[in-house]
């Protein structure tokens, strides 16, 4: 029996922004139950605080060397600190753009901020591990509470069937995430990272069982990253939640997601990449060609960005299936631009909805440039990037990543990808021709908030200036993996 | 001759443990017997009246009659209950009833296992004896019954917590588990016993002990005057007295533990008089006395109030005390509290 | 086989049968009484592994709280068992081979080839606490663990509560606090009456008897 140290002070430092916003979640779900209906954006203000408090005390990281935590579970290296500040700033711009809609369709409530903010908590708990535990635990808070956001609106039947759907897919994935950990777990003796990295580079294991907890990992984080064959359950509740909860778990958890793979594949599991790569390819490819031809035939607007973020994750995994520092920074890239695009993309849908109108038909967007030729350029730039066209950031995102496989020697993987975005290219311009080239079928007024216009406004253009001077983001992307692995 | 010995040898601890098992369980029968005498002579003088008083002398022979009585009835299966489970449900009752005596000490050494786990295994094994009254009330096939097992799977669960984390005060304040080492850290006069620093949690332990019980005035799972009888009502014979015997042995169980865990055992209250088992019987008595007096006192909760009593009042109780036992522990007040 | 493996052997089929039993019973207030089952063999089998204070907990937690609450909502759930089979009966040409096939890659791939049977570790030291070695671990090598778990209980609270709590504006509820807060005074008139012998004074035959009022015993003044 090795008796540890007890716990110091010192080991919760890193911790910090973990600490603060569970703190403040506390403090927000208390205060919130003393709350009138109409002082409901104190816990709005806060939330938003509790973000920027987040960001001011995660900076420091940003600049240090990877180190671990807490008896060696928790990591906080350049990587962490990169995808923590990134998901600070899109739940704060997605509770902007939820804000209005959620106030009409009474889920203004504090519930659905102390939730959002343990969805984070959670997600960051996942950024940060450095034990397979933690990993799974840091996945289930994150899945839990997004579990509850899409039932959240309680009355509605496409709702509560999309938030079953998610329930039970998402446990039958933890189940193989679980299962797959407890096989390596078993040939390799070990749950940390560092460990399980440098005993199987010393190699002499028997791969059979390798392979096997392999497949059982890599389908279960199929299954929460949404790409074929495991993406059934993403259009249905992306369709059937309230559009302010697709949009908080179409962004955010994406970049979680990557992270988490890269956490386990690259940081644990690199010495079995010969593996790995192979499902990948498949996953990708596959996501790539089911994603983007399912697109065309919706009508759906929410549904068909649901088959295009299954697409777009088939694209980010080209970068991980790379397998090298080029390649994973790539992943990062892409997957930060596709936040960035989903934001936007979701955003127009949330601002052109009233109550009563949710405003996710392709017909709802015929004529925008009419009724607001603005909202309407940042809905085309917003396509444009999905779709991959110059100068946007979704082609520089798309171009990193295809040249990171081609490196590895995959043309015909990246000629594949050029196709299918090719035909991924038809339904995103679908959209931009409704917006231009069709009349209006609404006249209403457009009411949304000067901030949430703002917000948008910004959100949108980022998406152009990130294409035309890509440069500083990528760096600080390749920067992130090459200091922190 | 020799190979007779050797057996001997090896069966004597088995049969020696049967018969420990026996000296205790035929006097808790007994008493369980005495106990229902007592509860209706004392409820009787409570309401100005005689209470039994034909069968033998002042009406002493009463349980026995009533065993016998009972022991004569038919037992009978109503046609659509389950009638596995509807036999299993006053079994399950029982067993754990009795069980939960293997751990309890009358004196020093007087113990049938002296385990070092034995307040958690005392819990969990009266955590069990809920599936008999919701395995009966189910199996009857009968509204009544079913309502009143629905009304105790709540009730049960909702006090348990409350009685596990007054629990908890007492193993913070002794440092072990151990029944044994429970009491003899409450050596010296009545003064060092644990009611006094936990006062809070042995009010919450005495009253949760009493819902556990499903005693008055928290006998919503049977309520006779709303549900019949609850659970039980579709039985008859030595079924339902093995409910009966289960209930008052719970009972004794309880006031059994109260008395252990808060009032010092079989410790005397004055430190120059001889400790001994008179003492644990007469507090356990005493506790005792408590439950019949609340019964004649109080009218029975309503379901909503039962479930806020527990969850908002003593679970707060609870949690609040534990913290503040574990800051005092932290100080040099420590002396306070153990 | 000694004593214990004698033991093991016993407890480990009970609860193999039990599982079976959960899945394949008729009736999901037995299936679940199955599972009861399964989980007091598995804490006896934890108990000779000497983990009591796991064993034990396994029992309280499981079977003594959370069975019952499932037990609570499977009672009251009307259940048809024949029309749930039905579809178990039009998946099962799929299902079978599938679950067939898994098993024998399983058995394939995890024979006894690699996961030999590990050597049984040395006998644990006299005085050696189970429990006490859990609590050092659980909060010094596992404590992040522990708090993110207890973090993820506080966030299905939130999120059950979210789900089901829901204001009735026609229930008609009590509030219980202000019930308890009710004196006898409230409540209660206590009538002071001049003594009369019977006969006296006929018409004092209709005050109520003992001189007491007892007003209202609705729950709301």
């Amino acid at each position: 029996m090795i008796s540890l140290p007890p716990l110091a002070y010192a080991d919760l430092q890193p911790l910090l922004p973990e600490l603060f916003l569970l703190a403040m979640a506390g403090i927000i779900l208390l205060l919130d139950t003393a709350l009138s209906p109409a002082n409901r954006y104190v816990s709005y203000l806060l939330t938003l605080a509790t973000l920027a408090g987040c960001t001011w005390l995660t900076l420091p990281h940003l600049g240090a060397a990877p180190a671990t935590a807490l008896y060696g579970m928790f990591i906080e290296d350049p990587l962490a600190a990169v995808s923590k500040l990134v998901l600070y700033i899109a739940v704060a711009a997605t509770l902007t753009y939820a804000r209005d809609y959620l106030k009409e369709r009474n889920l203004y409530r504090g519930e659905f901020f102390v939730l959002a903010l343990f969805a984070l908590l959670g997600m960051m708990v996942m950024i940060s591990a450095y034990h397979f535990l933690m990993l799974y635990l840091g996945l289930e808070l994150m899945s839990l509470s997004l579990y509850a956001l899409v039932a959240l609106q309680r009355d509605s039947a496409a709702a509560s069937e999309a938030a079953m759907k998610y329930f039970v897919l998402g446990a039958i994935a933890s189940g193989m995430l679980l299962y797959g950990m407890s096989m390596i777990y078993g040939v390799t003796g070990t749950l940390y990272l560092g460990q399980m990295r440098s005993v199987l580079q010393m190699g002499a294991f028997p791969s059979l069982p390798l392979v096997f907890g392999l497949v059982f990992l890599v389908a279960g984080m199929a299954f929460k990253l949404g790409v074929v064959p495991f993406h059934m359950w993403v259009p249905d509740v992306y369709e059937g939640a309230p559009t302010a909860v697709t949009l908080f778990l179409g962004s955010a958890p994406k970049l979680a997601a990557l992270v988490f793979v890269l956490r386990v594949l690259v940081w644990g599991l690199e010495p079995l990449f010969i593996d790995w790569q192979q499902m990948l390819i498949v996953l990708a490819i596959l996501s790539m060609a089911i994603g983007n031809i399912t697109a065309i035939a919706q009508t759906n607007l929410k549904r068909m960005l649901a088959y295009s973020t299954i697409a777009h994750m088939g694209f980010m995994l080209l970068g991980v299936l790379a397998a090298d520092r080029v390649g994973y920074g790539a992943a990062l890239f892409y997957a930060i631009a596709y936040l960035i695009m989903s934001l936007a993309a979701f955003g127009m849908i949330l601002l052109l909805s009233r109550a009563g109108f949710e405003s996710d038909r392709l017909e709802d967007f015929k004529g925008l440039n009419a009724r607001s030729p603005w909202l309407a350029f940042l809905m085309l730039l917003t396509m444009f990037s999905m779709a991959g066209i110059p100068p946007t950031v979704g082609f520089y995102a798309k171009l990193a990543v295809l040249e990171a496989v081609v490196n590895q020697g995959y043309v015909w993987i990246a000629v594949a990808a050029v196709m299918f975005s090719l035909i991924g290219a038809f339904y995103y311009l679908r959209v931009v021709k409704l917006m231009y080239f069709d009349a209006p079928e609404q006249s209403s007024e457009i009411s949304a908030g000067a901030d949430v216009r703002l917000v948008l406004s910004v959100n949108g253009l980022a998406l152009l200036l990130l294409g035309i001077l890509p440069a500083p983001l990528m760096n600080l992307c390749l920067y992130a993996l090459k200091a922190s692995l | 001759m020799a190979d007779l010995g050797l057996a001997w040898e090896a069966a004597w601890p088995a049969v020696r443990t049967l018969l420990y098992i026996l000296l205790i369980l035929v006097p808790l029968v007994l008493s369980v017997a005495y106990l229902t005498y007592a509860e209706r002579k004392i409820i009787g003088y409570m309401q100005v009246r005689l209470g039994p008083n034909r069968v033998g002398y002042k009406g002493l022979l009463q349980p026995i009659a009533d065993v016998v009585k009972l022991l004569m009835k038919e037992i009978i299966i109503p046609s659509g209950a389950s009638r596995g489970l509807f036999i299993l449900g006053p079994v399950l009752s029982i067993a754990p009833a009795l069980a939960a005596w293997a751990v309890i000490p009358f004196a020093p050494g007087w113990v049938l296992s002296n385990s070092d786990a034995g307040l958690l295994y005392v819990l969990a094994i009266t955590s069990m004896g809920v599936y008999g009254v919701v395995i009966a009330g189910w199996a009857s096939n009968s509204k009544y019954a079913f309502l009143g097992a629905l009304r105790s799977a709540a009730q049960i669960v909702s006090y348990e917590i409350a009685m596990g984390f007054a629990l908890v005060g007492v193993l913070m304040a002794a440092q072990s588990l151990n029944l044994s080492h429970i009491v003899e850290g409450q050596t010296g006069g009545f003064w060092h016993w644990y009611v006094w620093p936990l006062f809070p949690l042995f009010l919450v332990y005495l009253i949760a002990g009493v819902a556990e019980t499903n005693r008055a005035p928290f006998d919503v799972a049977e309520g006779e005057s709303e549900i019949v009888a609850g659970f039980h009502v579709e039985y008859s014979g030595m079924a339902f007295a093995m409910f009966f015997l289960a209930e008052y042995a719970n009972m004794i169980l309880i006031s059994a533990l109260t008395t252990l865990m808060f009032l010092g055992g079989w410790l005397s209250p004055l430190p120059f008089l001889p400790d001994g088992l008179l003492w644990w019987l007469l507090k356990v008595a005493f506790v005792l006395f408590l439950f019949l007096w609340f019964r004649a006192t109080f009218p029975r909760y309503r379901y909503d109030q039962i479930m806020r009593l527990g969850w908002k009042v003593f679970i707060p109780v609870t949690l609040v005390w534990i913290v503040l036992v574990g800051l005092v522990m932290q100080t040099r007040y420590a002396y306070l509290v153990h | 086989m000694n004593f214990q493996a004698a033991l093991f052997y016993f407890f480990a089929a009970i609860l193999l049968g039990a599982g079976l039993r959960v899945i394949i019973a008729r009736n999901p207030v037995h299936a679940a009484l199955y599972l009861v089952l399964a989980f007091f063999s598995a804490a006896s089998l934890w108990m000779l592994l000497e983990a009591e204070f796991l064993a034990i907990v396994l029992v309280l937690v499981y079977v003594g709280a959370v069975m019952v609450l499932f037990l609570f909502v499977v009672m009251m759930l009307d259940i048809d068992p024949d029309r749930l089979r039905q579809n178990v009966w039009r998946y099962l040409p799929v299902a079978l081979p599938v679950a067939l096939l898994i098993a024998v890659e399983m058995v394939l791939i995890l024979g006894a080839r690699y996961f030999a049977a590990a050597p049984a570790p040395a006998p644990l030291p006299a005085g050696y606490s189970n429990t006490k070695a859990l609590g050092e671990v659980l909060y010094t090598q596992y404590v992040y663990a522990f708090e993110v778990a207890a973090v993820i209980l506080l966030a299905a609270i939130v999120a059950a509560i979210a789900l089901t709590m829901r204001r009735r504006k026609d229930s008609k509820y009590i509030d219980p606090a202000r019930q308890v807060r009710v004196h006898k005074e409230d409540r209660l008139r206590v009538l002071k009456m001049k003594v009369s012998r019977y006969g006296e004074e006929m018409h004092d035959h209709d005050a109520p008897h003992g001189g007491a009022d007892a007003a209202s015993s609705s729950g709301e003044r």
